[in-house]
């Protein structure tokens, strides 16, 4: 689920910190910058593990703050593929099903993913397993809050950078009192997540914790 | 790769780190250290790995090397403790073509005997206890 990612950077160390010792400065700058924050290809950073390597510090004309090259160590989550991870469900939806682990939400087992056959309630916006046996059809709900195992099996990574302004679109004539801001319709548009996992559950042993605990 | 457990130690000695120092851990810069490690420890102390320790992992390693496991489904076995064939399938690959059935058999008992299982759990099973259990 973890791994440890090699990275180097340069740490901006403002002057009002010189007092503090370099490690204990650096340390706090990197878990400023990387904690709880998704690297593009990378993963979701979590906690500085340790510094491997710090080069010479310098001060550069105009900027009274040191800038020095640190070689780090960080513990990023990034699930291998086919791993086996526990979430919590956190809603359905036409799209699939919504995992969190707590400190990741962006989990999605899309309905193609899911134990066969499949329907899902418009009524109580739930996912359905529609398990069969000799005695007759069980319907096997997946309800919000259920403790789920599911494998990973793909990863998607999406570059938020920003990018420049969008170009003007066909409904933004001049205006005079209209701002440069972007037209209404990106207001209404998704959050996209920067790092999303697919799962399945279509195999034996997957789904909801308690519909294989005996 | 890291363990969970390696992890979970890791968030625990810089909980009980910050927690000593304490002037600075309100200011805004540090609200992403304290949200992301709050969750993973929630998240992490749910699981078999927070009643792990390093001797209980370097034993379960030596028990496994005659399995030939590779790493990621040592790995995996390490963070999820599984209790049933079902699970163990799961985790190992082709596991019907690679272990017999009392290998994984034998596979769920070391994972039952080495690691610390959930307290609860085993507290509200008494019948299926075995007599070796009785302390």
């Amino acid at each position: 689920m973890f791994v440890l990612v090699e990275m180097v950077d340069t740490v901006r160390i403002p002057p009002w910190n010189f007092q503090r010792q370099l490690n204990d400065a650096i340390s706090e700058e990197l878990n400023k910058k990387l904690a709880n924050k998704v690297v593009y290809n990378v993963g979701l950073c979590l906690c500085l593990f340790d510094i491997t390597k710090l080069e010479d510090s310098y001060i550069f004309p105009g900027d009274g703050a040191s800038h020095t090259k640190v070689h780090f160590r960080y513990v990023v989550f990034h699930p291998f593929l086919d791993e086996i991870l526990v979430g919590k469900i956190k809603y359905c939806s036409q799209e699939g099903v919504h995992v969190t682990m707590g400190f990741f939400d962006d989990i999605l087992i899309p309905p193609e993913s899911l134990q066969q056959p499949a329907k899902f309630d418009e009524a109580e916006q739930v996912w359905v397993w529609e398990y069969e046996t000799d005695e007759g059809a069980h319907d096997l709900y997946m309800d919000q809050g259920e403790e789920i195992r599911f494998r990973v099996t793909d990863e998607i990574f999406l570059d938020m950078s920003p990018t420049g302004p969008t170009a003007a679109t066909p409904d933004t004539p001049a205006q005079p009192g209209q701002s440069t801001a972007p037209p209404a319709e990106d207001s209404g548009q998704k959050k996209e997540a920067p790092y999303t996992l697919i799962g399945t559950i279509c195999e034996p042993g997957l789904g909801l914790l308690s519909w294989w605990n005996s | 790769m890291l363990s969970n457990y390696e992890v979970f130690k890791l968030l625990t000695d810089l909980k009980e780190q910050r927690k000593d120092s304490g002037k600075n851990k309100h200011s805004t810069g540090q609200q992403n250290l304290n949200t992301i490690m709050y969750e993973t420890l929630k998240y992490l102390s749910k699981t078999p790995c927070s009643r792990q320790s390093p001797e209980i992992i370097k034993e379960f390693l030596t028990t496994m090397m005659p399995h030939k496991l590779t790493k990621a489904e040592k790995l995996q076995l390490l963070n999820h403790r599984p209790q049933t064939a079902v699970e163990i399938q799961l985790m190992v690959e082709e596991s019907e073509e690679r272990l017999s059935e009392e290998q994984i058999e034998e596979l769920i008992q070391t994972v039952a005997d080495i690691l610390p299982g959930d307290p609860e759990q085993e507290n509200a099973a008494p019948a299926d206890a075995e007599a070796e259990w009785e302390w």
